[in-house]
């Protein structure tokens, strides 16, 4: 079945039409991360796709994967575009690269997925959580519900683990924050 | 890496095409126009540059992104009979692309002279990462990967990846500022440019922050403007006024594996014209030391820096050096942009770059130097602000052509 949702005033939806996407965030509605794994070579691909990303075949299974993993890039926003997050800067899009199939099937290759900073409870995250993430943070995925059966998947500081000190860009004029607080 | 896939036939091409007449209207921020209108204009000029008449072109290409007018109409205006007109999707990257795709359509006998052009109000019509599903706009199944997250502008879309490059080679804000400053020494000598300001590196810092990395100074301004150039065979190129620029290699459209998201193979730094650039070199028939000046695609500081890096131009982790000990500067080694690019220049998704460097190649290009009795400009290579931006001898110029981290183009030209 077809899912609908809504997040930040827009209207989401993926119809029965495109089942990849569809079994994503109907298991993302379960709070649940599952990916794509390929009969073929026995690899977990992400975006959700029709096909294997490597050899083309269509065979596959949905596979739990667990949610944690590392910032790898990001930015931080503080002129909003989308008029939906006007209001809400900054905010980090975040590169997460997760602990599952990191390095294969070659060194350059890994399961990365874009999403933003968020609290435990979803929330985008405030000014304060924002300014001590990074490249190198830990991360683990909680789940926004944005409709019967849909989630959306979001990336929360791993409190379970030490983090390591982050890499940041870095400032370069004093009271910078104080002069640029949001967009 | 592709050397078993590169065919013979483009190197037997090598040589044999031109660009004979460029163009463009002006740049404004408020054209109060529509692009039929610009687009006439753009190809008119282009023709007047060069001598031709309507009759002795019969190719039409431009590119659009569902904001512009189609070659027909604009053919239609100029009283130009087509044999072959082509209207693609598509921003940055495309004119490298359609300048290839010109050479084939002439070399299959579909028609003998095509003139591209783009036409686009870039400020006061669509704009980018503007659209991106608002409130109340259903967001399809492509839009949960990206623009659901605020990602939706090309500064959003591209700044992983800048600033990875940030994180792994240090690759510093004033580095990167650099470009700017730069590119607005070219814009400083050039009567057209939309910024003709020259900015400092403080300037481009000072700027508010629109996302990290970038400040407002290192994100191109968007322009209404048209702008077209005409390419047909060396041979034919002859009857028209100017010195042509021959066109050595081409490379079109190539991306990075993994094209639906492109960040699940990395490096993350990496872009596409890394898989491009042993094709160009060889197409080309010589090497990135050979070239005399650059067009590297600017919509941001960012941009330009990871080009030149990808297809060699400096060593990769090294673009910070480069693009700010000088070389790229006005009156340096190997200058870039020198009209200003997108940065100072103008937004025209790539093709100001190239009309640039066809005017380089013609050692006619129109800056403050005056012009002397025999028609040509009398250039003193005095580089200060508000005099010349020819670049002394200029016989090789390169173009990188940018659509996105995951899409490139590029083309080499030499005078002659």
């Amino acid at each position: 079945m077809a899912v609908e949702g809504q997040y930040l005033g827009m209207q989401l939806g993926v119809p029965d039409t495109d089942p990849e996407n569809l079994a994503f965030f109907e298991w993302c509605g379960r709070h649940e991360l599952r990916l794509q794994r390929w009969q073929s070579n026995g690899l977990l691909s992400y975006p959700p796709g029709t096909a294997n990303p490597w050899d083309g075949t269509p065979e596959h299974a949905w596979e739990p994967v667990e949610g944690r993993g590392t910032i790898v890039s990001y930015c931080e926003v503080h002129h909003a575009i989308h008029p939906a997050f006007r209001g809400k800067t900054p905010y980090l899009t975040l590169l997460v690269e997760l602990d599952t199939q990191r390095s294969e099937p070659s060194e350059h290759e890994a399961l990365r997925i874009v999403g933003n900073l968020v609290t435990p409870e979803g929330e985008l995250a405030p000014p304060e959580l924002v300014e001590r993430t990074g490249i190198g943070s830990r991360v683990r995925i909680v789940y926004l519900d944005v409709g019967e059966g849909f989630a959306l998947p979001q990336w929360t500081l791993d409190g379970e683990v030490e983090q390591p000190t982050p890499w940041r860009y870095p400032d370069t004029r004093a009271g910078h924050e104080a002069a640029n607080g949001s967009g | 890496m592709a050397s078993e896939l590169i065919a013979d036939t483009s190197r037997s091409l090598r040589d044999k095409y031109a660009i004979i007449g460029v163009g463009e209207t002006e740049y404004s921020r408020n054209s109060g126009r529509t692009t039929r209108h610009m687009g006439v204009e753009a190809v008119r000029n282009a023709m007047a540059d060069c001598g031709i008449r309507a009759d002795q072109v019969d190719g039409m290409m431009s590119y659009q992104i569902m904001d512009s007018t189609p070659s027909p109409v604009i053919a239609g205006d100029l009283g130009i009979r087509l044999d072959f007109h082509c209207d693609i999707l598509g921003g940055g990257g495309s004119i490298e692309a359609l300048i290839g795709l010109a050479i084939g359509v002439i070399e299959a006998g579909m028609c003998e002279t095509v003139a591209i052009f783009r036409s686009m109000n870039g400020a006061t019509g669509r704009r980018m990462g503007g659209t991106g599903g608002g409130g109340g706009r259903r967001v399809g199944p492509g839009s949960l990967f990206g623009p659901i997250y605020g990602q939706v502008s090309p500064a959003e879309m591209f700044a992983h990846s800048f600033m990875r490059h940030m994180y792994e080679y240090g690759t510093t804000p004033e580095q990167v500022a650099h470009v700017k400053m730069f590119h607005s020494w070219g814009a400083s000598n050039n009567p057209r440019a939309y910024y003709p300001k020259r900015v400092t590196v403080e300037e481009v810092l000072a700027s508010r922050v629109i996302c990290y990395p970038l400040h407002m100074l290192d994100c191109c301004v968007e322009t209404d403007n048209a702008n077209c150039l005409i390419v047909t065979s060396a041979e034919r190129a002859r009857d028209f006024r100017h010195t042509p620029a021959r066109i050595l290699g081409v490379i079109g459209r190539m991306t990075k594996p993994r094209s639906d998201m492109h960040y699940q193979h990395g490096p993350i730094t990496r872009v596409a014209g890394f898989y491009g650039q042993e094709r160009l070199w060889s197409n080309a028939g010589l090497g990135p030391e050979d070239v005399d000046l650059t067009g590297s695609y600017d919509a941001f500081s960012f941009t330009t820096l990871l080009q030149l890096e990808a297809y060699g131009f400096c060593p990769v982790g090294e673009g910070g050096r480069y693009v700010s000990d000088g070389t790229i500067a006005l009156g340096g080694r190997r200058p870039n942009n020198t009209a200003g690019g997108h940065l100072c220049e103008g937004y025209t998704h790539g093709i100001n770059m190239v009309i640039e460097n066809v005017r380089q190649l013609r050692h006619e290009v129109d800056d403050y130097c005056p012009v002397g009795p025999d028609g040509h400009r009398q250039h003193s290579y005095d580089y200060r602000e508000g005099g010349c931006r020819q670049v002394r001898d200029a016989e090789i110029t390169a173009n990188l052509g940018w659509a996105t981290v995951n899409m490139g183009s590029a083309l080499v030209m030499r005078r002659g």
